[in-house]
């Protein structure tokens, strides 16, 4: 089969998806080793290499910066890249709604509530245990605004709009309690808040990458498999049920390992805003909607934008490691447009 | 085969609210059976009952096994199902589109037999030239046939569409009966097909069943059916029948009954 005579080569068509999702990879790679590179103390190649393959090669104060610091943040900009790219895609599946993302129902706006609860209360400054109660706190009112979500639309069938408008509720009230938290913090408890909300990579360690990657590695999968469902999903509920599709048992599938992926991720980096949103639509300009490419590219597309903004946000201001989730809308926002402006047929093809 | 059996459906416990009241039917195997009726009259409804969108009370056979007996897989790689609405926001190709109709027994790794199905289907529906176009570039009856290229493309036993020539102009309303009904009689198809186009219906359908507010009205051949009484009864339309020379009844409207 060629391509002559307007027949179309879906294997062909197939080989170029795939390409995308590896030059994605290769760009991750880059970055990745970049982010570990770039940083107030400065490091070369060699200095990251020899850590990573022989440390006793390189100087003690690199093999601890590089170990402890550079190598934890690349990582977790990777997974937390990974999951919310995921995540937005699933979201902006299951609601058939290309401006969801995992923020839209409201996960990020508990988890924010939650965060902020712990540092209000003191939990956060309790000893030993101090350090992991903000990002338990963040997860339990993700996963709580989730199961009230399920709540509601258990009632009502799982239809997309009521979906949104549960979670819009749930936004919106998440967001409310979350400005009375901040009225009655102390001045340092508000500016934990604030620092949290803002999104930041800073606090990343093996224990919390481990519990990110672990997610990630047994969500991912789960959510491949339901490719060809959610790419019928998408030519409507009707289409999909016709094709064989269990649309409302679907639909509480994916929400629950969105809800969970966007739950563990957020809990540990804080808001993150932009990259379930756009990480996706950059995956749906370059491979289309097949959930077998989409998926696994818009995984890809968050974690390069992610890791490409680490490396911004220890640029932009020399010395200093900017706020994340501050830095991928600032950069991200300009790129993201002028894709959109830029958009030509040929990205379908 | 589909033999229907008291089916009933409403949206609501209240007499209002039951759109199906008791309809019993049996679509043949081989035969293009075609279901006709004014608006409301739960024709979709009835179509969408027993697919199982919607859950109505009652008895579905389909081959003589009872629907609920089928599994998810089964019942999908034996039944297809157009429903009516065409409009469809989604960045896939012509192409995709028509390949997810056979998604009920592809592996996650598409095969050379799914490509080649596809290729064929599009080909006979005359669609090759749009394979490479996104599906939301074409017309409204451009998409129409790309989904019914996919309802046909897993060669299923079973066709039930729902208003499949809708936004097509003549000359392809008169490709795609033809070729459903050729598709049936070949292929031994039990096909159910809600029509709007009266001449039509008669033309090509080898059964015609009327549906009145929820109930079935009369079943037969077009010649028995199609009566200026059924057409005043079920329409409110005076019509004049005319009988061509092979047999055929023609439906020329007269006037509207208020």
């Amino acid at each position: 089969m060629t391509e002559t005579n307007n027949q179309y080569n879906y294997k062909k068509q197939s080989y170029k998806k795939l390409m995308f999702i590896i030059i994605g990879l290769i760009i991750c790679a880059v970055s990745f080793v970049t982010d570990i590179i770039v940083g107030p103390a400065s490091l070369t190649l060699s200095d990251v290499w020899l850590a990573l393959t022989d440390p006793s090669e390189v100087s003690k104060n690199a093999y601890v910066i590089i170990w402890s610091i550079r190598l934890p943040t690349a990582i977790m900009a990777l997974l937390v890249g990974a999951s919310l790219g995921i995540a937005g895609a699933g979201m902006q599946t299951i609601l058939d709604n290309p401006l969801s993302s995992p923020y839209t129902l409201g996960i990020s706006a508990g988890a924010g509530f939650g965060a902020s609860l712990m540092v209000v209360v003191g939990a956060s400054a309790l000893e030993f245990l101090g350090v992991f109660m903000v990002p338990f706190g963040a997860f339990v009112f993700a996963s709580l605004t989730s199961f009230f979500i399920y709540s509601i639309n258990k009632i009502k069938n799982f239809s997309s709009e009521t979906m949104i408008l549960a979670g819009i509720g749930m936004m919106f009230l998440f967001q409310a309690l979350q400005s009375l938290m901040q009225y009655m913090a102390s001045p340092e408890a508000l500016q934990n808040i604030v620092f949290w909300t803002m999104g930041s990579l800073a606090k990343a360690n093996w224990i919390n990458i481990s519990i990110v990657l672990l997610v990630l590695v047994i969500m991912l999968p789960l959510m491949m498999r339901e490719s060809w469902r959610l790419t019928a999903l998408k030519l409507g509920d009707e289409k999909a049920s016709g094709l064989g599709v269990d649309v409302e048992s679907l639909r509480v599938k994916v929400f629950a390992f969105i809800s969970l992926i966007t739950a563990v991720a957020v809990s540990f980096v804080g808001t993150i805003g932009f990259i379930g949103i756009v990480g996706p639509h950059i995956a749906r300009m370059l491979v289309g909607e097949d959930q077998r490419y989409f998926l696994p590219l818009s995984a890809v597309c968050g974690m390069a934008i992610l890791s490409l903004a680490s490396i911004a946000s220890k640029m932009l201001v020399p010395g200093a490691m900017f706020p994340i989730g501050i830095v991928t809308a600032i950069i991200g926002v300009p790129f993201f447009f002028s894709l959109v402006l830029t958009r030509k047929r040929s990205y379908f093809k | 085969m589909i033999e229907v059996h008291n089916l009933t459906f409403g949206y609501s416990s209240t007499e209002d609210g039951q759109i199906l009241k008791g309809v019993d039917f049996a679509a043949k195997t081989g035969k293009l059976t075609a279901l006709i009726g004014t608006n409301g009259a739960g024709k979709s409804t009835l179509l969408k009952t027993i697919m199982g969108i919607l859950k109505g009370k009652g008895d579905i056979t389909i081959n003589g096994k009872s629907v609920a007996e089928y599994s998810t897989k089964d019942f999908s790689s034996t039944v297809s199902y157009l429903s009516q609405d065409n409009d469809c926001r989604v960045n896939l190709t012509v192409f995709e589109v028509v390949m997810l109709g056979r998604m009920g027994s592809m592996s996650f790794r598409v095969s050379d037999e799914d490509i080649a199905a596809t290729q064929e289907v599009l080909e006979r529906l005359n669609l090759q030239r749009f394979a490479s176009r996104s599906i939301m570039e074409l017309s409204g009856g451009q998409r129409q046939l790309v989904f019914m290229a996919q309802a046909l493309v897993k060669e299923p036993k079973i066709l039930i569409l729902d208003e499949p020539t809708s936004a097509l102009d003549l000359h392809k309303q008169f490709d795609l009966l033809t070729l459903l009904k050729n598709l049936t009689q070949e292929n031994d198809f039990t096909t159910l097909v809600t029509l709007h186009h009266l001449d039509l219906a008669a033309m090509f359908a080898d059964e015609i069943i009327v549906l009145k507010e929820g109930r079935v009205y009369a079943q037969g051949a077009p010649k028995d059916i199609f009566t200026e009484a059924m057409m005043e009864d079920v329409y409110r339309v005076k019509t004049k029948i005319y009988m061509d020379d092979k047999g055929m009844p023609h439906v020329i409207p007269l006037e509207a009954i208020n």
